[in-house]
């Protein structure tokens, strides 16, 4: 049976952790590597990266934490931020990349997916969407971080991804983002209702019940959280078999 | 002892390299190399077929290198060196690939690849994950593995197997899915043992070190 997966993300700046990952025994708290290494040691099933400060200047710093990471860990690794065009894609799956993950780019022209789709293959193609409640049972895609509307509806926008051949749609809820109130239960399920390929839920997980609710209420093939496990509050492990006691099929290894 | 992982430029063998490196130098199997050079997988005491994408355009691109293709084919039904298929590289080993178009495949093991299509709306497509592996037939690749271990995958096609004695392992998902085949010196992975951890590594170092 299919295992639902825990994927902890990296949010990194100029090749370092964004506020650290706190565990005991990591020799650097700010290095994607080792956190990396630590999380595919404590069972997490996929990493991801999130280049928040994407730049063409520190593009060359990403390449190296993907590179010395594909060396170390040998679960898949998606990376995302700052991807625009196809020649990114071909780039970071060149350092080790897994699957890339398209943003902004993909809401300005969602043929860029298509494209990458069909040059790599959809398995190795996410679309990242960040949407936010913008009334009840409606949900907008907001780029730039959640700072600019752009009047697309998140479902349908959703959709579209994937007959672009998007193969994953990674679901940012804007408002839950960083609360730790849980995942937005209604727009997961919504979206993961629409499509027939997985979605991953991110943004607001607080709690084990929360990862929990994300895949028997919301519907998510996978569950994607930073705060929780880079400070310790709970290991992948423990949220492992807290789900599996939830009856949600898991890899407990 | 040299070990080709053979470069057709479908998607990134970076981390197929390291993990194939890593275990040969535990395994102390000799060395590894990507490769584009024909004379170089001629020589190849043991092969990697990998592949990402569709199989008609991976079909094409092992063939649009006409050195490779030879090269492979004279490897492998020739001299008998141990193969290893993996996901796409491993749907090529069958006789039919019927994505997009039918394609034939390299017919070394009977069998077609076709979308894998749940019943149950729920069951998403791609399958995309771990899922437990079910043994059916005793494999030197097997060596320290267990049915209920688990492997990583990604493919919205699978391959039916014509022989049943050709299905070494399986895994669930709306029916059966097939994870592993094989005969004499040839052996195909659905999953990517370079992405599945322990699991995958043992059964890389298993390939590297098999005597068929």
């Amino acid at each position: 049976m299919l295992k639902t997966r825990i994927i902890p993300c990296l949010d990194v700046a100029d090749g370092r952790v964004v506020k650290g990952v706190n565990f005991v025994g990591l020799r650097d708290a700010g290095d994607p590597v080792d956190a990396a290494i630590a999380y595919d040691a404590a069972g997490a099933d996929e990493l991801c990266f999130l280049d928040i400060h994407a730049t063409h200047e520190n593009r060359g710093t990403m390449f190296d934490m993907v590179r010395r990471t594909a060396e170390h860990c040998y679960i898949p690794l998606t990376v995302g931020g700052g991807v625009r065009e196809v020649a990114d894609v071909r780039a970071l799956l060149l350092a080790g990349a897994d699957k890339v993950s398209f943003n902004s780019a993909a809401v300005a022209n969602p043929d860029v997916v298509a494209q990458a789709a069909d040059q790599f293959g959809s398995q190795c193609i996410v679309a990242a969407i960040d949407a936010k409640t913008v009334s009840p049972g409606k949900w907008e895609i907001f780029t730039h971080g959640g700072r600019k509307p752009t009047g697309i509806d998140a479902v349908e926008f959703a959709v579209l991804m994937m007959k672009k051949g998007a193969g994953e749609i990674l679901l940012t809820s804007m408002d839950r983002d960083g609360t730790k109130q849980g995942f937005n239960l209604p727009l997961t399920r919504a979206i993961s209702d629409a499509v027939s390929i997985p979605v991953i839920a991110s943004g607001g997980v607080g709690t084990l019940d929360h990862l929990v609710d994300g895949v028997t209420k919301g519907g998510a093939s996978a569950v994607l959280a930073a705060s929780i496990f880079h400070f310790g509050e709970y290991t992948v492990h423990e949220a492992k078999q807290y789900m599996a006691a939830a009856g949600i099929p898991m890899r407990l290894t | 002892m040299l070990t080709a992982i053979i470069d057709y430029e479908s998607g990134n063998l970076h981390s197929a390299h390291k993990a194939f490196q890593r275990m040969a130098r535990e395994a102390n199997a000799g060395e590894v190399i990507v490769t584009t050079d024909p004379d170089t997988i001629a020589r190849a005491d043991r092969i990697v077929l990998p592949g990402d994408g569709a199989f008609p355009a991976c079909m094409a691109a092992l063939k649009g290198k006409s050195g490779i293709y030879d090269a492979m084919i004279e490897a492998v039904e020739v001299k008998a060196r141990p193969f290893l298929g993996i996901c796409v590289g491993m749907q090529l080993m069958a006789t039919w690939g019927r994505e997009y178009e039918d394609t034939r495949g390299l017919d070394w093991v009977g069998g077609e690849v076709t979308r894998i299509t749940p019943a149950d709306p729920k069951l998403k497509v791609p399958h995309m994950g771990w899922n437990d592996l079910v043994i059916d037939a005793h494999h030197a690749v097997f060596d320290g593995i267990a049915t209920g271990d688990h492997t990583y995958f990604v493919h919205s096609y699978h391959m039916a197997v014509t022989d049943p004695a050709q299905r070494l392992a399986h895994v669930e998902y709306a029916s059966d899915v097939t994870a592993v085949i094989g005969r004499d010196n040839m052996v195909g992975m659905q999953f990517h043992p370079e992405k599945s951890q322990t699991t995958g590594l043992r059964m890389i170092s298993n390939f590297l070190t098999w005597q068929p």
